[in-house]
């Protein structure tokens, strides 16, 4: 009896190659070959972070010995340092001039100007942001999921309801503007990979809030009686209360070719002035007292992104301009005057939101309180910059 | 999760698109096509609620993957062949991809469909992931595989030298010049629908005959976020169609963008699958063939010539001029030589063919043998030193070419190569589409046209000028390919790595200086570049000098 022989099939055949780290001993087999050799880690040691967002774009002053290739009509190339009136110690010293039988060209001294130095304090790459935003959007369906079992949005007040519909319904037109066409916006312009991978970062965390605000604007239309899902659009486009505010956040897109004011303006100026006095210090406040335990998840995973981690990186980013070597002096006027350009705006803002501070049934604490917290964290924000309050402030 | 089906999520945040009231976003970035409001739907139907846990999940078998190839010794079986070319291809990628998040923002700015922005945003976020990814692929090949040189300088190498120039159209084409040309035609209608096929699905395929299955595992999971990018591209090229005014600008962007990436990724891609593998079985595909499956008839039958209908003008002749040149022409195997003539200049190991290697390209190309062969057994005899100078000062019938001022690839079919004079210099380019890209298409005219928006061709386009004279010790050590004995070359052309066996800056002191074939051009009188051209056009196939006149 005989057994019918399978043909063989046509695959790969695995071979013993023996290419394993440490397999032999010759030129580069050490240890010490194995981390990426081009770059200056900020601390001694060399992150995980670091190692893939860092060099990954060049720049004409390190090993870009054939310069830019491809321009703008206007000839500008790359990621010019222009495109914000900031500046890093080094942006004008001029770029190695490269031609016949001059070599690579590159600077010697490493980075060659400030803004090479900015990492992200919070590490953000791939892995961190899928995480950390995967956890957020589980987080806050489950709280909602478990708000709705059990029928909690039955015990809100009549008052917080229609607050809800318009008022935290509106602000999810705010993040989404701020992500899409703010900080995606400048990803385009920043110069280096690390700056524009916090922007990234920072413009996923508020199209996600926006998101995470209609989605639960949904489940409030599907669940609760007469809760009108569409409310939002009439008061963000008609609503006295929020018309200041729709100014300053389209003001904030519409800002002159300067990446750095805008950045600045949103995560310096407008965040604490009127992002946290509405988030923090008018919904946070007043929905326990309203019989709601649900909106503050949700807007506290907002808050939790900006508080703990936008904030960061912008800190990070801004505060060493006002200590720079060389412009020290220089950025600190530009940002002051940035300052008094936008406090102003966000103020009138702020005041012009005034009477919702008296729409809930039980109300939050006063208005004048709540500002003034809010002057009080921008205060503080602008000190640890560098910078002065401006006298703005006080008006 | 939530209850909500994805539907009805989707159709609620469009509610989130944003009509401006009271200032008008600032519009850095311009483009020469006009748009008309349009009722576009955003194709990816993509909500962040969904798409944080999906993609955090593909990580999560990527990352566990990773940690299964080095538990189980993945390193012991991995081609060495293989994984030095992935030293340039590792270096390359992860630019290309972070300038394709920093390109979608151009289009939010001239294309007036908000809803369309929800789709661009997720590709921006998708993009930052492809960088990083493998920027961290990378990192675990330096860490474990045996020889870390070229991995562990990999963007230093990537950003000097002229492999890592050729690459780099594929990241500055994406984000500069006109808008809509960059981020939309040359990104996601032709680079991602159609060449994304042999990067990321064909090219990870051979990985895996190699031994290596941690290339397709990141890469199969970047290429399921593209899958989704190319309808984003769709949807613009949709809009674009509806302006009679924009026919004239796409039909000039898809020949620019169809020629740029078919010279340049099948140029590189092409060499990984053809020259990097070590599977011969005669039934595996070929470069060849994958190309004809993949881009032949699933982009281009299938894509590209259904559009028509809408009155978009397909560069029939360009698609079927690319096949020739890959078929007929050799292009693919003139570049592999030409990488491995120019080992010195690069920073990876690159392995001669062997008798199974010429058995395999006979069977798969016929006449390869005669073309190449000699040639190749020429690189092996020269591979280790032992006297002699590498493989470019030697005489193997093979003349340095001269190099593409528009692809950057060296124009490798000799007859195809074509000259024109620009502010008074004379530039070469590989062929008339490459001259036209230059002469006629990145211009702010275009046939008659105003294009004030189009990009511009510049910086220092020709390598080799920058290191004209130069001593070639003197090259390798300014770029920084050298092994920390301080001594020996980072690249070698062979995968011997007995100390004994590799070249050395002593090896290269002794060597003939470089010589930049545009600045020797440029030198020339009128009749003496018309008699190079005559001459260059008379050379070839395999680089071999134009034969002596009767």
């Amino acid at each position: 009896m005989t057994t019918a022989q399978r043909p063989e099939r046509s695959v790969p055949k695995p071979q013993f190659t023996d290419a394993e780290a440490g397999a032999q001993e010759f030129p580069d087999s050490g240890a010490s070959a194995r981390r990426y050799n081009y770059y200056k880690p900020a601390k001694r040691k060399q992150t995980h972070y670091e190692d893939v967002t860092v060099d990954v774009q060049p720049d004409p002053r390190h090993y870009l010995a054939q310069g830019w290739i491809y321009g703008f009509a206007d000839g500008s190339r790359g990621y010019p340092l222009t495109w914000t009136k900031l500046k890093a110690w080094g942006v004008d010293k001029p770029e190695p001039e490269n031609g016949v039988g001059t070599g690579n060209n590159h600077v010697e001294e490493w980075p060659a100007h400030g803004w090479h130095e900015f990492r992200d304090p919070n590490e953000e790459w791939e892995m961190t942001f899928y995480r950390y935003n995967a956890n957020v959007v589980r987080q806050t369906t489950q709280n909602v999921e478990n708000a709705r079992q059990a029928k909690a949005f039955d015990n809100w007040t009549a008052n917080w309801k229609t607050f809800v519909e318009r008022n935290v319904g509106a602000w999810m037109h705010i993040e989404h503007i701020l992500g899409l066409y703010v900080f995606a916006a400048i990803n385009r312009s920043c110069p280096t990979n690390m700056h524009n991978t916090a922007m990234v970062v920072n413009s996923m965390h508020k199209i996600r809030f926006a998101q995470d605000l209609a989605l639960y604007n949904l489940t409030l239309s599907e669940e609760i009686e007469g809760f009108d899902g569409t409310a939002h659009l009439d008061a963000w486009n008609n609503d006295a209360e929020w018309q200041g505010i729709r100014k300053v956040v389209e003001a904030l897109t519409a800002v002159d070719d300067d990446w750095g004011e805008m950045a600045f303006a949103t995560n310096v100026v407008f965040e604490p002035l009127l992002g946290e006095l509405f988030r923090s210090n008018l919904v946070q406040q007043a929905a326990a007292g309203n019989g709601d335990f649900v909106t503050p998840t949700v807007i506290g995973a907002g808050e939790y992104d900006y508080s703990q981690r936008d904030l960061r990186w912008t800190q990070a980013c801004f505060g060493p301009l006002t200590q720079d070597k060389e412009f020290a002096a220089y950025n600190k006027e530009l940002m002051q005057g940035w300052l008094s350009k936008w406090v102003p705006r966000c103020l009138e803002a702020a005041r012009a939101m005034q009477p919702l501070w008296s729409q809930p049934d039980a109300k939050p604490p006063r208005f004048e309180d709540a500002l003034d917290r809010a002057k009080s964290r921008f205060a503080g924000i602008v000190t640890e910059l560098g910078l002065e309050p401006p006298k703005e402030l006080s008006q | 999760m939530s209850r909500q089906s994805l539907a009805k999520a989707h159709q609620k945040i469009q509610e989130l698109s944003w009509e401006p009231q009271y200032h008008e976003p600032y519009m850095k970035y311009g483009t020469d096509y006009t748009f008309r409001k349009a009722a576009k739907k955003d194709p990816l139907k993509q909500v962040l609620r969904s798409y944080f846990p999906m993609q955090e999940e593909k990580d999560h078998r990527v990352y566990g993957a990773s940690d299964g190839a080095i538990r189980g010794n993945m390193f012991r079986q991995v081609q060495e062949r293989w994984l030095e070319w992935q030293k340039l291809f590792l270096s390359i990628i992860p630019l290309p991809e972070v300038s394709a998040a920093r390109s979608m923002p151009m289009l939010f700015h001239v294309v007036p469909n908000p809803e369309l922005h929800n789709g661009q945003a997720i590709q921006m976020i998708d993009e930052v992931r492809h960088s990083t990814i493998q920027q961290n692929l990378k990192r675990l090949y330096m860490n474990n595989y045996i020889d870390p040189a070229g991995f562990n300088n990999s963007l230093r190498n990537f950003h000097s030298d002229y492999c890592g120039t050729i690459g780099r159209q594929f990241a500055e084409g994406f984000i500069t010049g006109d808008a809509i040309t960059a981020a939309s035609i040359y990104l996601t209608i032709v680079a991602e629908t159609a060449f994304t096929n042999t990067l990321f699905v064909a090219m990870p395929a051979e990985a895996a005959a190699n031994g290596d299955y941690l290339l397709p595992t990141v890469f199969h999971s970047v290429q399921s976020d593209e899958s989704r990018h190319i309808s984003n591209g769709y949807a613009t090229l949709l809009m674009a169609l509806s302006d009679e005014d924009n026919r004239q600008l796409l039909e000039r962007d898809l020949r620019y963008a169809w020629w740029n990436n078919h010279r340049v990724v099948d140029a590189a891609i092409g060499t990984f699958i053809e020259y990097g593998t070590k599977d011969r079985r005669k039934d595996r595909e070929s470069y060849a063939e994958m190309w004809r499956r993949w881009i032949y008839d699933d982009y281009y039958r299938s894509y590209l010539v259904p559009l028509e209908k809408y009155g978009l003008v397909i560069p029939h002749d360009l698609i079927e001029e690319s096949w020739k040149q890959i078929w007929e022409k050799g292009y693919v195997h003139e570049v592999a030589q030409f990488f491995c003539t120019g080992w010195l200049a690069n920073y990876w190991r690159m392995d001669g063919m062997t008798d199974t290697d010429f058995e395999w390209f006979e069977y798969k190309y016929p006449g390869w043998y005669d073309k190449y062969g000699a040639w190749w057994e020429n690189y092996n005899r020269l591979a280790t030193p032992n006297g002699h100078n590498p493989i470019v000062f030697e005489d193997v019938d093979y003349v340095y070419p001269a190099r593409c001022w528009t692809c950057m690839v060296p124009c490798l079919v000799r007859e195809d190569m074509v000259m024109a004079d620009i502010d008074g210099v004379t530039r070469t380019y590989c062929h008339e589409v490459c001259r036209w890209t230059d002469v006629e298409a990145f211009r702010p005219t275009y046939q008659g046209r105003e294009t004030p928006n189009m990009g511009r061709l510049v910086g220092h386009r020709e390598w080799e000028t920058l290191y004209h004279g130069w001593n070639w010790a003197d090259v390798v050590t300014d770029m920084g390919f050298v092994r920390d004995d301080g001594k020996t070359m980072t690249a070698q052309p062979h995968l011997d790595l007995n100390p004994k066996k590799m070249w050395t800056l002593d090896h290269l002191r002794r060597c003939p200086p470089l010589q930049s074939p545009n600045v020797l051009i440029n030198g020339l009188d009128a009749a003496g570049k018309a008699a190079f051209q005559a001459d260059y056009n008379r050379q070839g196939p395999a680089g071999r000098p134009a034969p002596a006149s009767a």
